[in-house]
């Protein structure tokens, strides 16, 4: 056969051009140089439309997520590793081992393919290091200016085994809250990536792929009722939609929720509340009471969950509130934000 | 943090606070107002009003500028983003503010309106800087903490000799705020006064001697930090016990009694006052706010854009005008809560996360609710 | 909006122009609202302005009041 190209991808100083999303050779040669090479599994490698998955020994739970960040790159990650990472961890957080993903881009006309490569291989060490597949995709291409670089949905497939059930309609009155790690790390890193607001500071991003820090738990507290990970609105508006589906209410302890000395000063200074920040890394579990310290403990056995501590309880509280004893012994309402405060972090 | 942490100490909050408890004469009742938006949230953040006794009673007067700041304003500045095509820059809660049709400025972004958050006036000059074809108008509001930073970013506007930059002018005063507050209410209605943290940097300790000499109430200027606000407390329980009626400074790391003089001429240089100038729930204050002076004309967005003015009333249920004067709770209002939230606010103590309304929807609804023990990890 | 913190000013690149730093933020900040601030001042910070100096021996002597009510009388407050 003649090859398809006469030339490679000029990875260094190529960009995308609207002929790459057009379905032609350009495409092509896209996905094979890029995608494929990248991806690299017997899926990708049937070369069809879809993918032809095996049977699973279990209820399958399917997740996705459009993933619109600015910038594309920031300290401890990217718009690619946070796809993988973000989808990963929706599947995780129904109890389910993630298995597959599927992966579509709209590209923007300019994007260099410095980037786009960057991109993609970081998502590819991702999925990786997560044992999960990237099966099957998609790539369109807009003019410039119509998409900010690029923009990644990702959907993910995963399988539920029998006689795990989480859901966030399951809290009861006297569970325990545990949180898997300090809060807002993401939201501080995009913000002080985006230097608009001119400030300067060494947080990373904590985008992490969950399900190895799920399925740790799952084993030592299997009755564990609510799983979710707050990102954007923060564990304010996880923990209000939670409440509200399980119509209970919340009470949180200020002094146990972990926040790093550099995220709350940089919340000081730009009036933030590290409540309302995003986490791309993070694990909000609802369990018994009873199962509680073995839940800690299995958190913090795992290197994402070092600094897991027993944040609240819920109680019963037809008004479904979210409250906060403060460190002086005040109280005060944990509402979620109307309007993001930070747009565009993840 | 150095010197905020240490502030913030929970086992001396409870010292002061049972110290508090200790001294109030139970025969009466303590109300106190503070007027500083940082005072606001500060006390509903750390639920600060939970530690103290209860003859002790917590007021929240005008201190946010954004809750005072009138509908009619807002419009214009929408006017100018939506129809003047300028770069419209302000501070973030401003820019949530519902104006008229419940439109806010970010809300005009999806109009077409090109409307940007900045942290500081000086990244509004920035931005005219990087964009000489774009005109730039920052939207400035604020008290006399927030003013002198404004005079400055005109100050080098003018060495810069910047043609496409210009600010609408919402600053407002202090002292005015609390003759308001002061002029209207019957003596009953308020014991003393918490004097606020960052305007009394600027202004001095020495700017509310008036106050006390002519109203017959102490004043004590607090820090923003709850130890700050509980020794302020803690001053003022002493002064009302005593019968004193003095102005005594806490803040002594910060507010010396003539105030920060290079701000204050950075601020007499390029303002001047108005005659009179309406607040939001107040009413219209005579020499209570500020314009740009005549040699500055040129960078007063009010006279480089045709923009009239057209005062918007507030809803007839709103009671934000009782409310800043400490006349009525906010629970007392009809539609606090109800048709009256954060997210749909209808009038301007709800406006802002440092208004009145707000605050207790954060705070002082959760008073109702029962506590259960956490049991530590 | 009326947020203020106390920031340690760590250098003057430039004239009227600190770097001050909170817990490892840094921030640049304008020091046109004052004057002689010095590396190792603590500064309160605000819109991007340097607005007033903290007088540390001030901080300190309010601390040691702070404390010291604290410390009377109730030996039960820890």
């Amino acid at each position: 056969m003649t090859p398809l190209y006469s030339r490679p991808l000029d990875l260094e100083q190529g960009r995308i051009e609207l002929s790459h999303g057009a379905g032609g050779r350009a495409m092509a040669q896209l996905v094979a140089e890029l995608f494929a090479a990248e991806f690299d599994n017997e899926f990708l490698a049937q070369g069809d439309d879809g993918a032809r998955l095996p049977r699973c020994d279990g209820r399958l739970v399917m997740a996705t997520d459009a993933h619109v960040v600015t910038p594309l790159f920031f300290p401890g990650g990217d718009i690619g590793c946070l796809a993988v990472h973000g989808t990963i961890n929706d599947v995780a957080v129904m109890g389910a081992e993630p298995l597959y993903l599927a992966a579509s881009f709209v590209l923007e006309e300019g994007l260099p393919l410095r980037e786009l490569a960057a991109i993609v291989r970081s998502m590819g060490t991702a999925a990786r290091a997560a044992g999960v597949t990237i099966v099957t995709g998609d790539t369109k291409v807009v003019e410039r200016g119509k998409a900010d670089g690029v923009f990644i949905t990702t959907t993910g497939v995963g399988m539920l085994r029998d006689g795990i059930e989480v859901g966030g309609a399951n809290a009861r009155a006297g569970d325990a809250v545990l949180l898997s790690g300090p809060l807002g790390d993401h939201g501080i890193a995009i913000l002080a990536a985006r230097h608009q607001l001119g400030f300067e500071s060494s947080v990373q991003s904590d985008t992490a792929a969950l399900h190895g820090l799920v399925a740790n738990l799952l084993r030592a507290a299997p009755a564990t009722r609510v799983l979710r990970d707050p990102t954007r609105g923060g564990a304010a508006a996880t923990l209000n939609e939670i409440a509200r589906q399980s119509r209970v209410g919340i009470v949180l302890d200020e002094a146990a929720i972990a926040v790093r000395t550099e995220v709350a000063a940089a919340c000081e200074l730009l009036g933030l509340d590290p409540l309302d920040l995003a986490n791309e890394g993070r694990l909000i579990v609802i369990c018994p009471a009873q199962q509680a310290q073995a839940a800690l403990a299995a958190l913090r056995a795992h290197p994402l969950g070092r600094e897991a501590a027993l944040i609240g309880e819920v109680i019963a509280d037809e008004r479904c509130f979210v409250q906060l004893r403060t460190r002086l012994g005040g109280r005060r309402l944990i509402d979620w934000l109307a309007a993001e405060a930070l747009p565009r972090i993840c | 943090m150095k010197y905020v942490d240490e502030f913030r100490d929970a086992a001396l909050a409870r010292a002061l606070a049972a110290q508090i408890a200790r001294e109030v004469d139970p025969a009466r009742r303590y109300r106190l107002m503070e007027f500083c938006g940082g005072h606001t949230h500060a006390i509903s953040r750390h639920g600060l009003a939970d530690l103290l006794p209860p003859e002790i009673e917590l007021i929240h007067g005008p201190g946010c500028p954004v809750c005072v700041l009138p509908i009619g304003r807002i419009d214009q500045a929408l006017r100018l983003a939506l129809e003047h095509d300028v770069v419209l820059c302000s501070y973030g809660d401003t820019l949530r503010v519902p104006a008229s049709q419940r439109l806010t400025l970010l809300g005009a972004k999806a109009h077409g309106a090109d409307v940007r958050m900045v942290y500081s006036p000086l990244d509004a000059l920035r931005l005219a800087r990087q964009m000489p074809e774009r005109q730039v108008v920052f939207l400035a509001i604020g008290f006399e903490t927030t003013t002198p930073p404004t005079a400055v970013a005109l100050l080098q506007a003018e060495a810069l000799g910047l043609e496409n930059f210009s600010v609408l002018c919402n600053h407002v005063l202090t002292p005015a705020a609390m003759h308001a507050i002061l002029a209207d209410a019957s003596a009953a209605t308020l014991d003393g006064f918490i004097g606020p943290a960052h305007v009394s940097t600027v202004i001095g300790s020495a700017a509310y001697e008036p106050f006390a000499r002519e109203h017959g109430k102490p004043v004590v200027i607090a820090g923003f930090e709850p130890l700050d606000l509980l020794q302020a407390i803690l001053l003022l329980v002493r002064q009302l016990n005593a019968g004193r009626t003095e102005v005594e400074n806490q803040f002594t790391r910060a507010v010396a009694a003539a105030g920060n003089r290079k701000a204050l001429d950075c601020m007499a240089r390029v303002f001047e006052l108005r005659a009179d100038f309406e607040w939001r729930g107040l009413g219209t204050l005579a020499v209570s706010a500020l314009r740009l002076r005549p040699a500055y004309a040129r960078f007063d967005a009010e006279q480089r854009f045709d923009l009239p003015y057209q005062p918007v009333p507030d809803h007839k249920a709103c009671e934000c005008a009782a409310i800043l004067r400490g006349e009525k709770r906010p629970e007392q209002c009809r539609i606090f809560g109800t048709g009256c939230t954060p997210e749909h606010p209808v009038g301007s103590c709800m406006v802002s996360s440092e208004g009145a309304c707000a605050a207790h929807y954060r705070h002082g609804r959760a008073r109702q609710a029962v506590i259960h023990p956490i049991t530590p990890a | 909006m009326c947020l203020a913190v106390p920031a340690l000013v760590i250098a003057i690149p430039e004239p009227d122009t600190a770097l001050v730093d909170l817990d490892g933020v840094r921030l640049r900040v304008s020091l046109a609202l004052l004057e002689a601030v010095a590396v190792g001042d603590y500064v309160i910070v605000h819109v991007g302005f340097a607005l007033q100096k903290l007088d540390v021996e001030e901080a300190e002597a309010t601390l040691a009041e702070l404390r010291a009510l604290g410390a009377s009388r109730d030996g039960a407050a820890r």
